[in-house]
């Protein structure tokens, strides 16, 4: 017996009657319809969409047909394939979709959980005020000079018009370095900065000296013998007393806000001359009419306290090497300190220098 | 200096509009900053009283009290024409003026406001009123009686008593010693309000001829002396109110009506008086050094030993006063004193700041002289004390002046007309310079554009033309001062050191550190506690003269002392884990006694003489310290957290050396106050900057701290030093990269990091070398360990060929063998 001849001889092939591929068509898609995971549909692609499915089998029989009836079978069996296919495709978007939707539930965290876990840091405000300061006067074209903190008592008092008879020593309560002939204290001040500085370089000079001072006050909320304070110099051709309240104009309005302005009531140091005391307006009340008399940072005065400044006095300048025939100067120091008790409000002096880290921490790394 | 308002406007012609507030404002303006304005605080009804009828009633207590009808005046009295009072005292009678409170009034003496309340079965409708419950001088037992007629029933009694009085406390800086007096405060007042002023010192003094006899053999102590005699004085009289008031308000006692004079006559016009008792010298007097040991019992009734740097008054039995500070207790003025010689010296200001210094005496005296006092005014003092002592003591005054000495000239100060303008930025025209001048008592005198201006005999301050310009802007007004921003040439910026330093401190704030400021101050038993060794170089402290703790003597040499107190209160206050950092000189002196120089200061000191305070100064770097305790990483719900240790110190400094581009090398090292198998030393190019590490058990035991906290400390300065400008450039090869890992046995002791080392230079295609690995246990000998690192090989210019990466291994293992190191097998 031979077999038959698949190519000529008329056969009845059932599978590609359009009732049999429609049948089976549906029965797929009803199949796609009713699987809802993965798994499920990956088995109806293979039930229906796989090599061994109804319809790929069929696809194979179209060969066998008349050339006149595989136009109409392709044609039946390749859109019946291409349904089955299309929806297979939405069905498995669909279900990865869900399925990702349901992963993503149940993945799902308390992320309010504390991340608490390293240590943060922070730097004390007397370093990032006096930082802070230095960069509105660099900002200036000012440059930032330092020194030693045990220094020459020629420094700290001699060069700047402090005899060893003036009053005005034994006002400093200074620390002396023992012996006394040592003639060394802790500087009492940070213009012996500004002494270095003019015995070493040329004019101009224009320089911000922040740093560490003492004086012999005992501990308590309002006195500490060790603080910080910043003095400013600036040496050059034609300096006024105009260009020292131009300065501190500026440094004010650069801490505190457009506005600020200062005001110099006369005083006496024996390194300027004419001397004065400086009040900053005050930076809560503005001496605004309607908000000065209730303010408690300046007790209804409008002003505060600042520093003391002046025209550095000539005699200075010969000690220090300076032509007080051609160059003047002035002079200014503020609290860095007093500074940050009175603007955030600290009550006791102690908090800075007792080295509780709750004092530090809300200060961050910047002011 | 308290200045009585009512004083100041009887020197000064004040408009009676300007209030205290407003003169106290332009006195600041002037350099007499106001501290406070005193007054009374007495408010209310406090009237004059006329007692109608007085019934004294005995009480159950034994106390008799006086049940009075007081006329109070129309404005007060009740429907009878007077107010029932109750009063305990009993110096008074009917018909007697006296001085009542009636209900509404404030006595800040009593501290509370005067009502109408029921007592001794009376409603007692006031007060009346003894010296002490106004706050006035004057006898506490009994009230206050008036003269009669001197008021009306109904006066107010706080006018009538100088009750409302103000009082100006000003602060007088140390350049304005003339201001400590009424002349002085006087003449800025009529200067600030242009005003003509009259010289409360301008006294005629009438004395002529021989006075007591007196020789100065301390002539520059004691330039000019005065003498002035006394007699017949009534040492029975009071001090009159008005002056004891006066007296008072100032911020002294009345004591006598002699010693009251001297002092008023200070007040008035400056200058320190002295009264001896004319009777209790015995012979001249002279005015010299004290011999060393010399005694001295003074007015206080101390008992003092003098020094060659004192002057002394004496007569023939030696001192009888230490001069210009306080007078002696045997020639004192007593309450039977009747001839009195008055002193008015000058004493020159050095002098008398030494010795009140050394004496630890300072007086109202002392602090005058101390800032100066006018020499014109010795015998002119003495005459105005005399004139008061004869007007209100009945006193004779001698006719002999005894003057020894006299005032010199002050020089003239040179100054262009254009420098208060160019000094000041305000526009001054020379008219208005010459006018400011004078109005401070300058003599000036002009000629184009210069002046030369003599300062009065009282302002020793005016000695420089800048001096002149201060006096002149104080006329001119400190608030004409403009505001020009001056324009500085380019600056450089921050030095590498200062930006450096913030880089530093954002570095340790980035390692979870916090700064804290400590106080450089420590002393044996901080030493004692870090256990540092008899002989451990940083026992060598810079030491005070004046240290404010004996346990603190003077300054620090290691930052641990300030951070490990600093930890103490932290865990006292509850903190649990703690990471601290300091950064901050420390004090390392000079080897030997190193002085520092003083120098003139009429010329700069030479660029040696410079160089030679820095050869005596101490050395006094920059150090970076930090103390750790507790969780590095805080245990919490994600998981266990882990103890800060040795290894976490060591990681922040290599940070920061790493930040700083700097190389350095750990080494083992053994040094207090570390743990001495677990401190590491820094080094860099061979010298050690600093030690890392956990601290010796015995020294948290000493501090009280929990175990196992750990610290470093380095030198920033050396640290920073050794920053390049940037970091070391890698070689950027494009060619493969061959990676072998070692794993290499050594004996314990055999650190880390010089196998490192060894590995690193063993060849020229090495590009890294990582330790990745430690190991002990059973796998390797007892007493060994095992070390795996990583090596990375590299050729700038080609691909390794295999014999190249073996021959690099095999160079390896045998320089790990160098240092006793075996391949693991």
């Amino acid at each position: 017996m031979s077999a038959p001849n698949s190519s000529y001889d008329p056969v009845e092939v059932t599978p590609l009657n359009a009732e049999e591929v429609e049948r089976v068509r549906d029965e797929a898609l009803a199949a796609i319809a009713a699987a809802d995971t993965l798994d499920a549909l990956k088995q109806v692609r293979i039930d229906h969409a796989g090599d061994r499915s109804p319809l790929a089998l069929a696809n194979r029989e179209i060969g066998a047909l008349p050339p006149q009836a595989r136009k109409d079978a392709g044609q039946r069996v390749g859109q019946a394939r291409g349904a089955i296919n299309q929806a297979l495709a939405a069905k498995t978007a669909e279900v990865e979709a869900a399925e990702e939707e349901r992963a993503l539930v149940t993945e799902a965290v308390d992320v309010t959980l504390p991340w608490d876990v390293e240590p943060v840091g922070a730097r004390h405000p007397i370093t990032t005020l006096s930082e802070h300061i230095a960069d509105i006067f660099v900002a200036m074209g000012w440059e930032i000079a330092e020194g030693p903190e045990v220094e020459a008592e020629w420094l700290n008092f001699d060069a700047l018009n402090l005899g060893p008879d003036h009053p005005a020593r034994t006002m400093q309560d200074t620390f002396w370095v023992t012996p006394e002939r040592a003639a060394m204290v802790l500087r009492t001040h940070t213009s012996p900065v500004q002494a270095r500085t003019m015995l070493t370089r040329e004019p101009p000079i224009y320089i911000a000296c922040p740093g560490r001072v003492f004086r012999t006050d005992e501990l308590d909320a309002t006195h500490s013998p060790v603080f910080h304070q910043v003095e400013g110099l600036a040496i050059d051709e034609g300096l006024s007393m105009g260009h020292l309240k131009g300065t501190l104009d500026h440094f004010a309005q650069a801490i505190y806000g457009d506005g600020m302005t200062t005001r110099f009531r006369p005083s006496y140091f024996p390194f300027t001359e004419p001397s004065a005391e400086m009040d900053l307006l005050c930076y809560v009340c503005h001496n605004e009419p309607d908000a000065v008399a209730d303010c408690r940072t300046c007790k209804g005065e409008g002003w505060v306290e600042w520093g003391g400044c002046g025209v550095v006095n000539p005699r200075v300048l010969v000690a220090c090497g300076v032509d007080p025939e051609r160059y003047s100067g002035f002079a200014f120091g503020i609290g860095i300190d007093r500074t940050i008790t009175s603007r955030y409000d600290i009550a006791d002096l102690r908090d800075l220098f007792d080295g509780d880290i709750r004092f530090t921490q809300p200060f961050g790394v910047e002011l | 200096m308290k200045v009585p308002v009512t004083w100041l406007r009887e020197l000064v012609q004040l408009p009676d509009d300007v209030t205290t507030e407003q003169l106290a404002a332009r006195l600041t303006q002037f350099d007499l900053k106001l501290e406070e304005i005193i007054s009374s605080g007495i408010s209310g009804p406090l009237v004059v009283g006329r007692v109608l009828s007085l019934v004294k009633e005995p009480q159950k207590n034994g106390k008799t009290i006086n049940w009075c009808r007081v006329d109070v005046g129309p404005e007060h009295n009740d429907d009878d024409g007077a107010r029932g009072i109750v009063c305990g005292a009993h110096n008074f009678v009917e018909g007697d003026l006296v001085v009542v409170s009636l209900p509404g009034t404030v006595l800040p003496a009593l501290g509370f406001e005067i009502t109408a309340r029921k007592t001794y079965g009376h409603v007692s409708d006031g007060m009346i009123c003894s010296s002490t419950e106004l706050g006035l001088p004057g006898d506490a037992s009994g009230i206050i009686v008036l003269d009669p007629d001197s008021a009306t029933p109904g006066d107010d009694a706080i006018a009538l008593l100088g009750l409302g009085d103000e009082i100006l406390d000003l602060e007088v800086n140390p350049d304005r010693g003339y201001a400590l007096s009424m002349r002085g405060v006087g003449r800025d007042t009529a200067l600030a309000y242009e005003l003509e002023f009259a010289d409360p010192a301008a006294i005629e003094v009438t004395g002529t001829g021989e006075g007591y006899p007196v020789r100065v053999e301390d002539a520059e102590a004691c330039p000019v002396f005065a003498a002035r005699a006394v007699t017949g004085f009534d040492p029975t009289r009071p001090t009159p109110p008005w002056m004891a008031k006066r007296i008072e308000q100032a911020g002294m006692r009345s004591i006598s009506l002699a010693v009251d004079i001297t002092n008023y006559v200070m007040l008035e016009i400056g200058h320190p008086i002295h009264g001896f008792d004319l009777s209790s010298l015995q012979g001249p007097i002279v005015v010299r050094r004290a011999t060393e040991g010399e005694k001295l019992t003074t007015l206080d009734g101390v008992v003092r030993t003098l020094s060659a740097d004192d002057t002394v008054v004496t007569d023939d039995r030696g001192p009888i006063s230490l001069a210009g500070v306080m007078g002696g207790a045997e020639t004192e003025l007593s309450d039977a004193t009747t001839d009195i010689l008055i002193e008015a010296a000058h004493w020159k200001a050095p002098m008398i700041a030494r010795t009140a210094r050394l004496h630890k005496l300072p007086s109202e005296a002392s602090k005058r002289y101390e800032r100066g006092v006018d020499p014109e005014l010795p015998a002119r003092a003495t005459q105005r004390v005399a004139d008061l002592l004869a007007e209100l003591g009945g006193g004779t005054i001698e006719d002999g002046l005894t003057v020894v000495g006299a005032a010199t000239q002050r020089p003239a100060v040179e100054m262009s007309v254009h420098l208060p303008s160019r000094v000041s930025g305000v526009d001054i025209d020379a008219a208005a310079v010459v006018e400011a001048l004078e109005g401070n008592g300058c003599e000036v005198a002009l000629d184009h554009e210069s002046l030369a201006a003599t300062p009065p005999s009282w302002r020793f301050d005016l000695n420089d033309p800048n001096d002149l310009v201060e006096e002149v802007l104080r006329v001119v007004g400190y608030d004409q001062v403009p505001s020009i921003v001056p324009v500085a040439p380019a600056g450089r910026g921050l030095t590498t050191a200062q930006k450096l330093r913030r880089r530093v401190g954002n570095v340790l704030a980035g390692d979870g550190l916090i700064e804290v400021k400590t106080f450089p101050f420590a002393g044996a038993a901080d030493f004692d506690r870090l256990g540092l060794p008899a002989d451990d170089v940083r026992r060598r402290q810079v030491l005070l003269e004046n240290p404010l703790s004996a346990e603190e003597p003077g300054m620090t040499t290691t930052l641990l002392t300030g951070l490990l107190r600093s930890l103490v209160l932290n865990l006292g206050r509850g903190h649990a884990d703690v990471h601290i950092t300091e950064t901050g000189r420390v004090f390392l002196p000079q080897s030997g006694d190193a002085e520092a120089p003083i120098y003139g200061v009429d010329r700069r000191p030479t660029d040696d003489e410079i160089a030679a305070f820095e050869a005596a100064l101490p050395h006094q770097p920059h150090h970076v310290g930090l103390v750790m305790s507790g969780e590095r990483v805080r245990t919490g719900w994600a998981g266990p957290g882990r103890r800060a240790t040795w290894a976490d110190a060591v990681a922040v400094v290599q940070h920061l050396a790493d930040e700083l581009h700097v190389d350095v090398e750990v080494q083992q090292a053994h040094v207090m106050p570390w743990h001495p198998g677990r401190c590491a030393a820094i080094v860099l190019e061979g010298d050690v900057i600093g030690h890392a590490g956990e601290l010796h058990p015995r020294v948290l035991k000493a501090y009280g701290l929990p175990a196992r906290v750990v610290a470093a400390e380095i030198d920033l300065d050396a640290l920073i030093a050794a920053s390049p400008e940037i970091g070391p450039r890698p070689d950027f090869s494009s060619f493969p990269v061959a990676k072998e890992d070692l794993a290499l046995i050594v004996d314990d002791e055999v650190p880390a990091a010089s196998l490192q080392r060894v590995l690193a230079a063993s060849s020229d295609l090495i590009e890294s070398v990582r330790l990745f690995d430690v190991y002990s246990g059973d796998q390797v000998a007892d007493g060994k360990k095992s070390l795996a690192f990583a090596l990375r090989l590299r050729a700038p210019d080609r691909t390794l060929t295999d014999d190249e990466i073996r021959a690099a291994r095999e160079n390896a293992v045998a320089a790990a063998a160098s240092v006793g190191a075996a391949l693991r097998t």
